[in-house]
């Protein structure tokens, strides 16, 4: 079998890649199919973190390359979900440690044992994002509704559009409050500006926070919102047309007015 | 740039010396993207030079910039950091004035170039010129610890930390600080933070961030969904009077300028610490 | 004026705002961006100019100015002297009676803001304005 390599990028830094890698791949994994997730953010390695893997890192992604190791070896595999597997990156090293095409090799030979691998793309449009897009044959974008990360994850749809890579956006951290009084833009204005099109929209939510401190990606619980929507984008991932989520204010007041989309 | 780095690298006496030297200059990172260094520089410089100190801000982030969209002077940028770099235009002509206050001035970043066409040697010229006119020179470091970060940091005398609280801000800090040179001693800006969430145990209180990376607080900045709108509009909040956010960046201008303001307190001091463990690895 | 009165009574939303201003910076970037794509602009500019003038192409240039509410492409073109074969203007409508023939452009690959010929040569009064430039890469999507 050989997987669907798709990359997890963004330019900016901090508008949730990780944390989408993270429960994307524990949604497909929970979806049944086998998952492979790469941290290539060398030197600031955060993925394990994410998924409460931190204390059984055995071997890294540089020791793969530099051969001290068989890939398998390095692999952790996530206790609460059978098919979920992750490779980290390492820690104490920089990402000129990897070339291109050393990474093309590492998935290569991870799209073998799994159905998915999302590679987890670093901050920035250097080194660490052209090794993390090396290995990959399709993107997702991850942008917020901000000035700054509009204009960051349109340099990367650029450089993604350079190297013919088909690519979908994730807009992430929408505050439908702010999107109707005025201080937010919509879903609509930055897919406009960025002219991609849509995987999923997910609403700011304080739970993040705290699942990433306790390491257990919230797509673990499925009465969380976001559980909902991840499983959603996953599905929509496989290929599946599913409608976007109406979002409802929870004030009764505000029913009278738009609907905001999310999902 | 080539004569100056010549004239740097042969005749010690070029070099400028600490008490030439009129500027501070000061790095502000994080190791982590998307903490607010960027917000952080803008908002510093602004209230700098309100309180009536020269202060030059430069975008290290190239290929990324976003410092002038931040300070609202995008339409203002006509040359880059490479533009003085390469030696095409001057410094004096790059430099980019705010709009509200005559004191503070930009050096935006290259779009188009990347963070591997600097070098620490360029930089360190460059700040060491921009230190001669001015009394404050912030440099926006970029996301990361690679070519950009060495840049931004390469010139500097001084950085500021910037975290959120959240475990992988914090260990990208603390890797961060370990990168610095040893000398020096790095202050912390906690920003982000939600007292509301801390109380609740779901968040890391300050003290639970500085437990682990143990620096001098400059500051806290609690979460603010003002901060959206002001880059929306490119107008600082330091500039606003009646903001909160605003008035804890100019507490922090102010101890940076050497006044001794009582470091805001913030009423969620308990930790959540205990949970989160010791999985930071050493600082080699 | 009427903006500064519009402002006051209808305060513009940030998010409205945002948009305008990552509009303009977009388009900045793109146009820094594809050397390429201006270095083909310059070529047809410079071609369809010089079938009605001589031009020094040597000594020619464009270049990009971002402004407070838009982009402009400001050609520096210098001119040596009149074709003799140049296409013949249309004929004037009476009121252009007095002006100086209108340099008419052809449609180009992509879309100008017009050139501004810098060179001694009358300026025609009335020239037809275009549409604003469209960054090369943007498209308008749909979203589903």
């Amino acid at each position: 079998m050989s997987a669907r390599r798709i990359v997890i990028t963004s330019g900016k830094g901090g508008v949730g890649k990780t944390t989408t890698t993270a429960n994307l791949g524990a949604a497909l994994a929970k979806r049944g199919h086998s998952v492979v997730l790469v941290d290539t953010d060398i030197g600031l390695r955060n993925l394990d973190l994410v998924l409460g893997v931190e204390k059984r890192i055995v071997f890294d992604l540089v020791e793969v390359v530099e051969g001290r190791c068989q890939v398998r070896q390095a692999l952790i595999r996530d206790k609460r979900f059978e098919s979920l597997s992750m490779l980290p990156a390492a820690q104490t090293r920089e990402k000129t440690a990897v070339s291109e095409e050393a990474m093309v090799r590492v998935i290569d030979e991870l799209a073998e044992m799994a159905d998915y691998i999302l590679i987890d793309c670093p901050a920035g449009i250097e080194h660490g994002f052209r090794n993390a897009v090396a290995g990959a044959r399709e993107a997702i974008v991850v942008t917020t509704p901000e000035v700054s990360a509009i204009r960051d994850a349109d340099r990367v749809v650029g450089k993604l559009t350079e190297r013919r890579m088909p690519l979908r956006l994730i807009v992430n951290r929408i505050r439908p409050e702010m999107v109707k009084s005025g201080d937010m833009m919509s879903v609509e204005d930055v897919c406009q500006i960025l002219s991609a099109e849509l995987l999923g929209v997910i609403p700011d939510d304080e739970e993040v926070i705290d699942t990433t401190n306790r390491g257990e990606p919230i797509v673990l619980d499925d009465t969380k919102r976001l559980a909902a929507i991840y499983m959603k984008i996953a599905r929509r991932l496989e290929g599946e047309l599913v409608p976007f989520t109406n979002l409802e204010s929870p004030n009764l007041l505000k029913q009278f007015f738009t609907l905001w989309k999310a999902g | 740039m080539r004569a100056f780095e010549t004239a740097l690298e042969t005749d010690p006496a070029v070099a400028p010396s600490a008490a030439l030297r009129r500027g501070r200059a000061i790095v502000i990172t994080s190791g982590k993207g998307g903490v607010g260094k960027t917000t952080t520089t803008a908002n510093v410089g602004a209230a700098l030079a309100a309180r009536g100190k020269r202060v030059a801000l430069v975008d290290a982030d190239v290929g990324l910039r976003n410092l002038d969209v931040v300070l609202g002077l995008e339409s203002r940028v006509r040359h880059h950091l490479l533009d003085v770099l390469e030696e095409k235009v001057a410094l004096e002509t790059a430099l980019v004035r705010d709009k509200r206050n005559e004191n503070l001035y930009l050096l935006a970043a290259a779009q188009s170039r990347e963070k591997e066409d600097v070098d620490t040697v360029q930089m360190k010229a460059l700040i060491a010129q921009l230190c001669e006119t001015f009394d404050f020179v912030l440099i926006d470091c970029p996301a990361g610890i690679e070519m950009g970060f060495k840049n931004a940091v390469a010139g500097a005398h001084h950085a500021i930390i910037v975290c959120t609280p959240e475990v992988s801000a914090v260990r990208d800090a603390d890797r961060v600080v370990g990168l610095l040179p040893a000398d020096w001693r790095p202050e912390l800006i906690v920003n982000r933070l939600r007292p509301d969430l801390v109380r609740k145990s779901k968040m890391l209180s300050v003290a639970d961030v500085n437990d682990i990376l143990r620096l001098p607080l400059l500051g806290v900045i609690a979460d603010e969904p003002g901060l959206i709108v002001a880059t929306n509009k490119g107008e600082p909040l330091a500039y606003d009077a009646a903001s909160t956010t605003g008035a804890a960046y100019r507490a922090i201008a102010a101890r940076l300028d050497g006044e001794d303001v009582s470091a805001p307190t913030v009423n969620t001091e308990v930790g959540l610490f205990g949970k989160i463990g010791a999985w930071l690895g050493g600082r080699a | 004026m009427i903006e500064f009165f519009r402002s006051l009574f209808r305060p513009e939303r940030s998010s409205t705002t945002a948009k305008e201003r990552l509009r303009l910076v977009l388009l900045s970037d793109h146009l820094s961006l594809a050397p390429d794509v201006i270095e083909a602009l310059k070529a047809e500019l410079f071609a369809v100019i010089s079938r009605y003038v001589e031009i020094d192409a040597n000594n020619a240039d464009v270049s990009f100015e971002h402004r407070e509410h838009d982009v402009a492409m400001t050609a520096n073109i210098p001119i040596l002297q009149l074709r003799p074969d140049r296409p013949a203007p249309p004929p004037p409508a009476p009121r252009e009676a007095e002006l100086a023939p209108e340099i008419v452009a052809q449609p180009v690959a992509v879309e100008a803001i017009e050139p501004e010929a810098t060179a001694p040569v009358p300026t025609p009064r009335r020239r037809r304005r275009r549409k604003p430039a469209q960054a090369p890469q943007v498209s308008q999507p749909q979203v589903s």
